[in-house]
């Protein structure tokens, strides 16, 4: 009986690979555990083992090869004895993006009475991994100019667009510095700070143990006398040690000195939703920082934007906390060639113009809101986009314009309902817009519940696409 | 452990060992300046605090008020024993730091009256005033984060190459605390030039170090990093600089992180409002009458550099002059501008 050998996966939000190497060769003979081939990502490299006793009868995918799906066979492990020639590959299972969509549930609390929405399981459950929705990032027709017309547009992955903010900013400025857990020689958790060390030398990216609650406490000390630190967090599930520097020391400070001592520090790392990964490694802190005077809160989805606004933030006087998310690290997206691509902070960006309803979202919540205006377009309701970009901060004039013109807002986040990044919005707009709204702002967030772990319920404590569909309609009287 | 036991060697415990207070043959000496210099200091802090003190019970200064009467020693002498550059920064008993630093005493009582020409305008209060200009880096009110920002302010240290120190001050209690720690850790890998402060004034607020601490040395906390540390009499100036300038020393050559111990002891309450169930009257008296910092130097100046009394009461009486006149501007300086609500939340981007 043949076996198949997949392409595995890294990390649970890895969708394709490079089959770097194969250190067998077809014929030989194999048993359990001997290292196959090796494989690459911009995250990470590992090795294949070997998960059945025979030989290796087909090699499927040749070295080198780009792109390798998850879960696409790779070689086939065939009996001693047996027919090689006869050993086929069973084709690839269909990758349905097709699932159930919840109810979506327009008053976000109070969800835990309602049941909760059957999912289908069964196939889509095993798909392994789970991955998010992803969609198709054209080039954005940016409504406001923020780079020279006929600038040359280069693509690259949100994760390439901060490293090169952080590289092109240490370059600049030798009181520039990184520090975080395996930010040197491990080349980043995420790969963000790849390269840094071969480049600025251990004085400048330095590894810490894991004590956040202490480097978090350095870097603000160091802060104070004039460096500029970024501090990387692993998550910012971590950073919950290190909160009473980040608000009590780093975000005070100016204030209670009367203004006498800055914190230039940048607080950045992964934020919310990995997949998979269960509660305490999947909190949406957006809301949490947003509400604290003394910060600024930065949220990027686009690559550009992830460079244009680390580049700024580095830049910036005040301590500023920089939310990335793990998923979009490796999207791809267009970003400008110039030396020095700096964004303002603060500054919502209209992503889709539209004329029926306004979309509000930011970070990975743009992806949900993204795809449901392609859809709603397909049935005739045009659907604004803005990208909140900074949370704190937040340009409300860009969302109220907006709504002047539309008559209807939905907001989109991951985050928990109560006290969210949209509750804040729906507040605004009732002082700023209350005579130009057709209808209730309504929330799609994250579920009132800690994450869970189990595919099926993860898919349904996140917001999805239909429910923002269902929303905008709702919003519509459609 | 039984309750009473425990009590029983709290109330043991507490007596100062005497041989940390009796003067020890090898007591460093110092030179008639110098004594008159840190009698000055003392001086100025005691009377101070005294002033604050009263000041707070006529409604003039608010909230919290945490005094440093007892205490003065040990940041004089520490100040004694750093040069121009070496940055400070304490936790919330800080009026004595900032004081010893150079800071304007108008400022500082302004500042804990709440008014405009406080050091930080009225909008920090006794917990956090600093100043750029004299290297102190506050006053901080969440026990403990100033040794992980100390810590920071010797990071930088490093990073620049600067050849400053940072002296990073905090009491037992909060010598307990986890980031302190992780803070230790990082400077000793790191090699900081940082010299930890524990100023053990036997009391975290009513908790006694005995009850509160598993190991009462606290100059042993920096054994499993490999920090040297000592206990020092904190009551005695001239111990206080001799061990501070061994610490800065080892911190300014590279070598890393040193602890020193200061045992010392607050006269006052942890704050304005406290109960002093926790400690017999006789206890601080005894500290009062037999080892105050203050009194110690007054008597040396006069018996060992035949300084006249007259000399001595002229420092009294110039040392009240300016805790007169700061207090005098602190309840007469308007309170800061509406205005000021607004402002210093946000410095302007330079991008």
């Amino acid at each position: 009986m043949a076996t198949d050998i997949l392409m595995p996966a890294l990390s649970p939000t890895m969708e394709e690979g490079k089959l770097a190497k194969w250190l067998k060769n077809e014929g030989d003979s194999v048993k359990s555990g001997d290292v196959l081939a090796e494989i690459e990502t911009d995250k990470a490299t590992m090795e294949v083992e070997a998960i059945d006793e025979g030989v290796l009868a087909k090699i499927l995918v040749a070295e080198g090869t780009e792109g390798v799906k998850v879960n696409t066979p790779i070689a086939i492990i065939a009996a001693e004895g047996e027919d090689v020639s006869k050993a086929t590959a069973s084709p690839p299972k269909a990758d349905s993006q097709a699932q159930a969509a919840p109810t979506p549930d327009m008053h976000a609390e109070g969800q835990a009475e309602k049941p909760a929405p059957s999912a289908k399981t069964g196939d889509d459950a095993q798909k392994a991994p789970a991955a998010p929705a992803t969609i198709t990032n054209k080039a954005p027709a940016p409504v406001m100019a923020e780079f020279p017309e006929g600038t040359e547009m280069v693509t690259m992955t949100v994760r390439e667009a901060l490293r090169d903010a952080m590289a092109e900013e240490m370059r600049g400025d030798d009181a520039v510095f990184v520090m975080g857990e395996e930010v040197a020689e491990y080349q980043g958790a995420y790969k963000i700070t790849q390269g840094l060390l071969q480049e600025f030398g251990a004085r400048r990216v330095v590894d810490t143990p894991i004590t956040e609650h202490g480097f978090a406490g350095i870097g603000v000390g160091a802060a104070f006398t004039g460096l500029r630190p970024i501090v990387e967090f692993m998550t910012f599930n971590f950073a919950m040690q290190a909160i009473d520097h980040i608000i009590n020391s780093a975000a005070k400070t100016l204030y209670m000195s009367g203004g006498q001592l800055g914190c230039p520090i940048v607080f950045r790392g992964p934020n919310g939703a990995a997949a998979r990964v269960g509660a305490q490694h999947s909190h949406d802190y957006s809301a949490w920082y947003s509400n604290v005077p003394g910060l600024k809160v930065i949220a990027p989805y686009t690559a550009s934007d992830a460079k244009g606004l680390l580049k700024a933030a580095i830049r910036d006087p005040n301590p500023i906390i920089f939310l990335e998310n793990e998923i979009l690290y490796g999207q791809s997206f267009p970003v400008p060639k110039l030396d020095d691509f700096v964004l303002p902070i603060g500054k919502a960006r209209i992503h889709r113009p539209g004329t029926d309803v306004t979309i509000v979202s930011f970070s990975i919540g743009m992806t949900y809101a993204l795809k449901a205006a392609q859809a709603l377009a397909e049935q005739g309701i045009e659907a604004e986009v803005i990208d909140l970009r900074t949370l704190r901060p937040m340009d409300t004039d860009t969302v109220v314009e907006s709504v002047k013109k539309t008559g209807r807002c939905v907001t989109v986040e991951e985050g928990f309902p109560q006290s969210g990044v949209g509750a804040e919005i729906v507040a605004r707009l009732m002082v700023d817009a209350f005579d130009y709204l057709d209808a209730p702002v309504l929330r799609v967030t994250g579920k009132d519940v800690p994450m869970p772990y189990a595919a099926n319920l993860e898919k349904l404590a996140l917001p999805n696409v239909a429910e923002v569909i269902e929303a905008v309609k709702a919003v519509c009287y459609r | 452990m039984d309750a009473a036991t425990e009590a029983g060697q709290t109330r043991s415990d507490l007596t100062p060992s005497e041989a940390a207070h009796a003067p020890a043959p090898n007591t460093p000496q110092f030179t008639r300046d110098e004594d008159l210099h840190a009698y000055h200091e003392m001086l100025l802090i005691r009377r101070f605090e005294e002033k604050a003190g009263q000041l707070y019970g006529m409604g003039l200064i608010g909230g919290f008020c945490h005094l440093y009467i007892g205490q003065e020693a040990v940041v004089i002498g520490m100040q004694m024993a750093s040069i121009e550059g070496d940055q400070v920064i304490t936790g919330y008993r800080d009026h004595g730091h900032m004081l010893a630093c150079g800071m304007d005493s108008k400022g500082v009582m302004a500042e804990l009256t709440g008014r405009r020409g406080g050091y930080s305008r009225g909008k920090g209060g006794s917990m956090h005033m600093f100043s750029r200009e004299k290297q102190f880096f506050g006053g901080h009110g969440i026990v403990g984060a100033q040794v992980s920002l100390g810590t920071g302010l010797a990071f930088s240290n490093a990073y620049k190459k600067n050849g400053q120190v940072s002296l990073t001050y905090m009491g037992d209690g909060a010598a307990n605390q986890g980031q302190v720690y992780e803070s230790f850790n990082m400077a000793q890998l790191w090699k900081l030039p940082v010299v930890y402060v524990i100023e053990n004034n036997r009391y975290a607020m009513g908790t006694s170090v005995a009850r509160a601490s598993a190991q009462t040395d606290f100059s042993k906390r920096g054994i499993s990093f490999g920090i040297p540390g000592e206990q020092v009499d904190g009551m005695d100036v001239r111990t206080v600089r001799e061990a501070a300038a061994r610490a800065i020393q080892h911190a300014r050559s590279g070598e890393g992180p040193y602890i020193l111990e200061m045992q010392t002891y607050r006269y006052r309450g942890h704050s304005m409002s406290d109960p002093a169930k926790y400690r017999t009257k006789d206890e601080v008296s005894k500290m009062r009458d037999e080892h105050d910092p203050i009194e110690m130097v007054r008597k040396r100046l006069v018996d060992m550099h035949g300084v006249p009394e007259a000399e001595l009461k002229a420092t009294d009486a110039k040392v009240r002059e300016t805790v007169n006149d700061a207090a005098e501007f602190a309840t007469h300086d308007p309170e800061p501008d509406p205005a000021e609500l607004w402002t210093d939340i946000l410095l302007e981007s330079r991008a």
